[in-house]
């Protein structure tokens, strides 16, 4: 597994954030690798930094200082335009809330970053969104909105919208924090088929036992460091 | 961009009665501007229609604009000369040459010129005595310079024509005096010559005094009466295009050197009155306007306000803050151009429903409709500042809706 290639990596990343009382440090110097074909977890205990960690490594923050490599490029200086095109062309991102677009239907969610992408036309970005979502099991449910759908249902089209423009890194922020075991059997199978059919370079971060022993590898952070 | 419109579209379409209530204040706003500014501009235009009917295009009178300069500065140019108390010399007043100055003024096209000898009388009837202003005219020219004609109520002015002996006076000194067509009056001029004149037309303008102390003359039994043999003292000029008229007179003036004022000038206080008119309704619309600009400026911001999630997810997915504050400057144009649709129309119909309204002026026996006027030039103002204002609006919660970093959502939100 070690063989297949490091896609992102971190140096030494600190996060503060300045509040108005004190200054509040998320993370102290965290350095990570993220590998493609890995399905990699990120556990420990609750305020410990694990989302602030994910934000970094999906570049939705910028870090207060450290560095960050994609394909041993540093991006840590880019700005919000290139760093929302590297998100756009690499990355898919699942919260733990299913974040949907409440106006919009499902098949419309999955088409939203094709269509910004703009690479293909309507028809095509149609049949694809489809596709995603037939992959995941939401054949039936193409135009229903999402306050229409269960909790469940609706993962798995925030899952289908991480992989519209077929990225190489999938961030999931605890993705089955709120299922039930048979529908957190099912996300879990899904991300593991992306990291090892696919070779995304996938990160969930879980407070799952259970699901991190379904992972190739686990990430512990406490107290914004990680310790294994 | 087709992408950020349907965006900003869903949003909106989401929240439609929020939408359509600033969508009102829009409607509301283009419609009465294009209903107020007709009826401004209409009743601009019919006054001044009365302004330029009513009165001579160009009167030329026996003054100079600038005082004559003095032979003993002809003498000494460059050199201290100061004259003081200078005091005119007693002349026959008038226009010099009028003759030739009026066969040169008609010889020019679309121009027409008729002479004039105005002078201070005192009619006596009964009596009773009233000071009035004769001007002494040549009847068959009177319809070219004046249209005194539509304002005859008894008699008329063509009576007048074969008649040197006759008057034309105001309805209202006819009351005063108690005369009736056909009363024979006594005309006394100031040097204390008499002279008798038969009323053969009483004309009624609507304006007191004009109607109280004006009269009309033959023009030769002027030049007795006033004892100016072959003067006058004025020239009226009509021509077939008022607005000439301020550059025309400039031209008179500089060939015959006498004083030239185009109606434009001797109207000049009224003239501004209309413009002041025009800035106070400009501003009153636009308030209108900009009160409707709020209104947008709150659906948006409330838009934006409900959407940092969407604004989060959109961010990403791969969205730029670009993208974002079009998409909610998007929807400030989409309100804009959707009041503009159905507030053209609905002004459209505001000025047809205005036009319909009868009325009838004080001081005036007939009924009126509602003068309106409208062009495209008002709806290019109306469609523009409605445009232009919902824009303004949508920018600053887009702006604040574009700079929402993704990770200020997720870390509150989640
Ligand atoms: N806006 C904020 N201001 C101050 N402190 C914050 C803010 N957001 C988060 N924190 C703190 O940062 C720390 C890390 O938060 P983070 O959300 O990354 O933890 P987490 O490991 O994801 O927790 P959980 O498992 O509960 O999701 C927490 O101690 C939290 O209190
Ligand atoms: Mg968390």
């Amino acid at each position: 597994m070690n063989a297949s290639p490091v896609i992102l990596r971190t140096e030494n990343l600190v996060r503060t954030l300045t509040t108005e009382a004190l200054p509040v440090t998320l993370i102290r110097g965290a350095s990570v690798d993220i590998r493609t074909h890995e399905f990699t977890a990120i556990k420990g205990p609750s305020g410990s930094g694990k989302s602030s960690l994910l934000y970094l490594l999906g570049l939705l923050d910028a870090p207060t200082s450290g560095r960050i490599f994609i394909d041993d490029f540093d991006i840590t200086d880019y700005n919000q335009k290139r760093t929302a095109q590297i998100r756009l062309e690499q990355m898919g991102f699942v919260f733990q809330f299913h974040f949907l677009l409440p106006e919009f239907s499902s098949v419309e969610n999955v088409m939203m970053p094709m269509r910004r992408l703009g690479k293909l036309n309507d028809r095509e970005i149609r049949k694809r969104a489809i596709e995603k979502l037939d992959r995941l099991g939401l054949a039936d449910h193409l135009d229903k909105l999402p306050s229409q759908l269960s909790g469940g249902q609706r993962q798995r089209v925030a899952i289908a919208r991480a992989l519209a423009n077929d990225p190489r890194m999938i961030f999931a922020d605890e993705p089955t924090g709120n299922l039930d075991s048979e529908s957190s059997k099912t996300v879990q199978g899904i991300l593991k088929d992306l990291a090892h059919q696919d070779g995304c370079a996938v990160v969930a971060v879980t407070h799952d036992p259970e699901f991190a022993k379904n992972c190739d590898r686990i990430i512990t952070v406490v107290d914004g460091q990680i310790v294994s | 961009m087709r992408l950020l419109v349907f965006i900003a579209l869903k949003h909106l379409l989401a929240r439609k009665r929020q939408s359509l209530v600033s969508l009102m204040g829009i409607i509301l706003g283009v419609a009465f501007f294009l209903g107020i500014s007709s009826i401004m501009q209409g009743s601009e235009e019919d006054f001044i229609k009365r302004l330029v009917d009513n009165s001579p295009h160009i009167t030329i009178s026996d003054e100079y604009r600038e005082p004559r300069i003095q032979p003993a500065e002809k003498v000494y140019q460059n050199s201290l000369v100061s004259i003081r108390n200078v005091t005119p010399l007693t002349e026959t007043r008038g226009l010099r040459g009028y003759e030739k100055i009026l066969n040169e003024l008609r010889s020019t096209p679309g121009l027409l010129a008729s002479p004039v000898l105005a002078g201070q009388g005192i009619i006596t009837y009964a009596g009773q005595e009233k000071a009035i202003t004769l001007s002494g005219m040549i009847p068959e020219e009177i319809d070219a310079v004046s249209t005194i004609r539509n304002y005859m109520v008894e008699g008329s002015l063509d009576r007048l024509f074969g008649n040197p002996d006759g008057i034309l006076i105001g309805i209202n000194l006819a009351k005063d005096l108690s005369l009736s067509l056909n009363d024979m009056i006594a005309v006394v001029a100031p040097s204390g010559d008499v002279k008798h004149f038969k009323i053969l037309g009483i004309f009624k303008t609507g304006r007191g005094g004009y109607d109280r102390g004006q009269g009309f003359i033959h023009l030769k039994r002027a030049q007795t009466l006033f004892n100016k043999p072959n003067r006058i003292n004025s020239i009226l000029v009509k021509l077939d295009d008022p607005q000439l008229a301020l550059s025309m007179s400039k031209d008179i003036e500089n060939v015959i050197g006498y004083k030239a004022e185009s109606w434009q000038e001797q109207s000049a206080d009224l003239m501004n009155t209309l413009v002041i008119r025009n800035i106070i309704m400009y501003s009153v619309v636009s308030a209108v306007l900009i009160v409707a600009a709020f209104g947008i400026y709150n659906v948006i911001s409330t838009v934006v306000m409900e959407k940092h999630r969407d604004i989060a997810i959109l961010k990403s997915i791969g969205f730029q803050s670009e993208d974002i504050r079009r998409i909610f400057l998007i929807q400030g144009v989409l309100l804009g151009i959707a009041g503009n649709m159905v507030g053209i129309p609905m002004g459209i119909a505001m000025i047809k429903a205005l036009s319909q309204i009868k009325f009838k002026p004080p001081g005036s026996s007939d009924i009126v409709y509602m003068p309106v006027s409208w062009g495209w030039e008002q709806f290019m103002i109306a469609a523009s500042f409605a445009l232009c204002a919902s824009v303004l609006a949508a920018y600053l919660p887009a702006r604040k809706g574009a700079q929402l970093m993704p990770v200020d959502v997720l870390r509150g939100g989640s």
